[in-house]
């Protein structure tokens, strides 16, 4: 892995709002093929963080350089370009309402690309498959479906320009734990099938011993970036709070927990 | 992903051509997407029977590929097919729709009337600081539009009126006509649209808003009646500022009226009020004032019913709003006709 570039690579990011400052020195490396978890506490600028990697957000200082091109430097159209080789799910799943599941994941294969119906729907059927939901849901509207149905929409919706890199936001956030664990493990095997690099934020203790090979933590306007086993033995009170509070039990079986690659 | 499209292009003449036996070299690295246009067509020819071969950069994960298509997820449904008898549960659909929002409306009235009763009995739970709020928001910021808007269409409506009566040197029966058109017709059906389109699509926004984001259940659940925080002081507030909109709406399409007759036929100020005097009767201003608050009812239960019906996605948001504004519109002149026969009646 050593010799492989970097994929993403944050340097120096500082993000301010007005005298707040969220970001002071920002920087961390994401290599490729791996599944890179950010965590920190409610107001730790986690969001912020993601939008100052997708280019949503220009940064106060510092650079974000993607596949070797300096996203904080580019125009708008040449941002455009490179926004499509990244997939992206928000919280919510932002899918949109007004659209149908098909119509959704068609709907940025559409605009970049000139198909016909007949190639969209083998496409969408595609999409449907590799996020495991039945094709009958390519008819129904998002208000129709459950919580977990939404989340895989949104990431077959991600999925639908063949990206390589995905940004996931709380992934599992709202889900109960089957559903959660299911999405753990399609996001484990999307990976291994398909070679993607992922980057999600994450609250679920689970997802991140399940599926993250190495962790980003926010503290004090900072970024503490190891394995998951260096950032639980890390001394810092934050961390220590986080990891092995209350809702920290699940982590303590962690040695035995399988980690998928 | 980009490659797409040539490859479906290929793709499609390779298929047109349908030969024996079809060599696929691929020189570039595939992503899924096109990699799955490729494999649908490859099994689409080797199921009629024909030799396919893929040489080169064969894409590693077409076994990914092959083995989520192998996965019994069901079908894609296909575009939907009408048969007479699906027309015919369209249409049993549609009438069931509207007997059920017939019966959401009749819900809607019974509720309000009785978070209304309460109101009557206690005023705290008339919610009096909202009403003031959507009096000011309804009303004092409307009077700029509502004014303009009145003294242009007086000043239309004189100097058309002015133009015809001339040939007949009847031109001091503009005034007539102005001030009774005014005051009859004019200046609260003027304010009605006004208040219509402003109001009435704003209350069918703001309340259908608050159903998608469930903050009219959170309401329910903390055992608030919506209907008294959310529906009533918003009926109430129209009801008390329409005649006060209409009485500027009035006064200013008066004046737009002086205003004319004093540019266009030479009418003095002191003559125009005196012919007004005597062209109005005692019951011209109350016939035009009494349909206000009528008519502030109307766009505010329109607009408030829709509103809280949306429900689901935020199309129906739009579509409600749109509802709600042409349906107060109707009514209301709806509602002016019949005032019209019966002011005629009773000689009003």
């Amino acid at each position: 892995m050593a010799a492989t570039p970097p994929l993403i690579v944050v340097r120096d990011v500082v993000n301010r709002f007005g005298t707040q400052v969220v970001h002071d020195g920002v920087g961390f490396e994401v290599m490729p093929g791996e599944i890179f978890g950010i965590v920190g506490g409610s107001g730790s600028g986690k969001s912020v963080l993601l939008r100052t990697l997708l280019g949503l957000r220009h940064p106060d200082a510092g650079s974000v350089v993607i596949e070797g091109r300096e996203v904080t430097a580019m125009d708008d159209r040449e941002l455009r370009e490179v926004k499509r080789r990244y997939g992206v799910t928000f919280q919510h799943g932002a899918l949109f309402t007004s659209l149908t599941v098909a119509e959704n994941i068609t709907l940025p294969v559409a605009e970049a690309l000139d198909l016909d119906e007949a190639s969209l729907a083998q496409l969408v059927e595609l999409r449907l498959r590799m996020v495991g939901l039945p094709l009958e849901a390519a008819a129904k509207h998002p208000a129709q479906l459950s919580g977990g149905m939404v989340k895989r929409v949104a990431l077959a919706r991600a999925l639908a320009l063949d990206p390589t890199i995905l940004f996931l936001d709380e992934p599992t956030a709202g889900l109960d734990p089957i559903a959660a664990s299911a999405f753990d493990e399609l996001v484990l095997y999307l990976r291994d099938t398909l070679h993607l690099t992922i980057v999600m934020v994450t609250h679920d203790l689970d997802t991140l011993a399940r599926t993250c090979d190495r962790v980003a933590v926010l503290v004090d306007r900072k970024v503490i970036v190891d394995t998951l086993e260096g950032i639980v033995a890390n001394e810092h009170p934050w961390i220590r709070h986080y990891f092995h509070g209350g809702r920290g039990r699940a982590l303590r079986a962690l040695p035995e927990n399988g980690r998928g690659a | 992903m980009g490659d797409a499209p040539a490859l479906v292009r290929a793709l499609g003449a390779a298929r047109a051509a349908a030969p024996d036996s079809l060599r696929v070299e691929i020189a570039g690295t595939l992503d899924i997407g096109p990699s799955w246009l490729l494999r649908g067509l490859v099994t689409h020819l080797r199921g009629a029977g024909r030799q396919v071969e893929l040489v080169g950069r064969v894409p590693e994960h077409l076994r990914f590929l092959d083995e989520i298509a192998a996965r019994d997820v069901g079908m894609l449904p296909g575009p939907e097919q009408f048969t007479l008898a699906d027309r015919f549960v369209a249409f049993g659909g549609a009438l069931r729709q509207r007997v059920a929002s017939w019966y959401e409306a009749l819900v809607f009235g019974g509720r309000l009337l009785e978070s209304a009763g309460t109101a009557w009995r206690s005023l705290k739970r008339l919610r009096v600081p909202s009403v003031v709020r959507h009096m000011h928001e309804t009303g004092v910021q409307a009077i700029p539009v509502v004014a303009v808007i009145a003294l242009l269409i007086s000043v239309i409506s004189a100097y058309i009126g002015a133009q015809q009566l001339r040939p007949f040197g009847a031109e001091i029966y503009t005034v007539d006509l102005v001030t009774i058109g005014v005051l009859r017709e004019l200046g609260v059906l003027l304010t009605a649209i006004m208040v219509a389109g402003r109001t009435g699509s704003a209350f069918a926004a703001e309340l259908g808003v608050m159903k998608l984001n469930d903050e009219v259940d959170a309401l329910e659940a903390m055992g608030m009646n919506p209907y008294e925080v959310l529906v009533l002081p918003r009926v109430v507030a129209l009801v008390l500022v329409m005649p006060l909109l209409t009485v500027v709406a009035d006064f200013m399409g008066l004046a737009g009226g002086a205003l004319l007759t004093n540019y266009l036929l030479d009418l003095p100020w002191s003559q125009f009020v005196m012919r007004l005097d005597s062209s109005i009767g005692d019951t011209t201003f109350w016939a035009g004032l009494v349909k206000a608050p009528v008519f502030g009812l109307l766009i505010a239960l329109t607009g408030t019913l829709r509103g809280l019906q949306v429900r689901e996605s935020s199309r129906e948001l739009g579509r409600l709003t749109t509802v709600a504004v042409v349906q107060s519109i109707f009514l209301v002149i709806f509602a002016d006709a019949l005032f019209a026969i019966y002011f005629l009646e009773i000689d009003f």
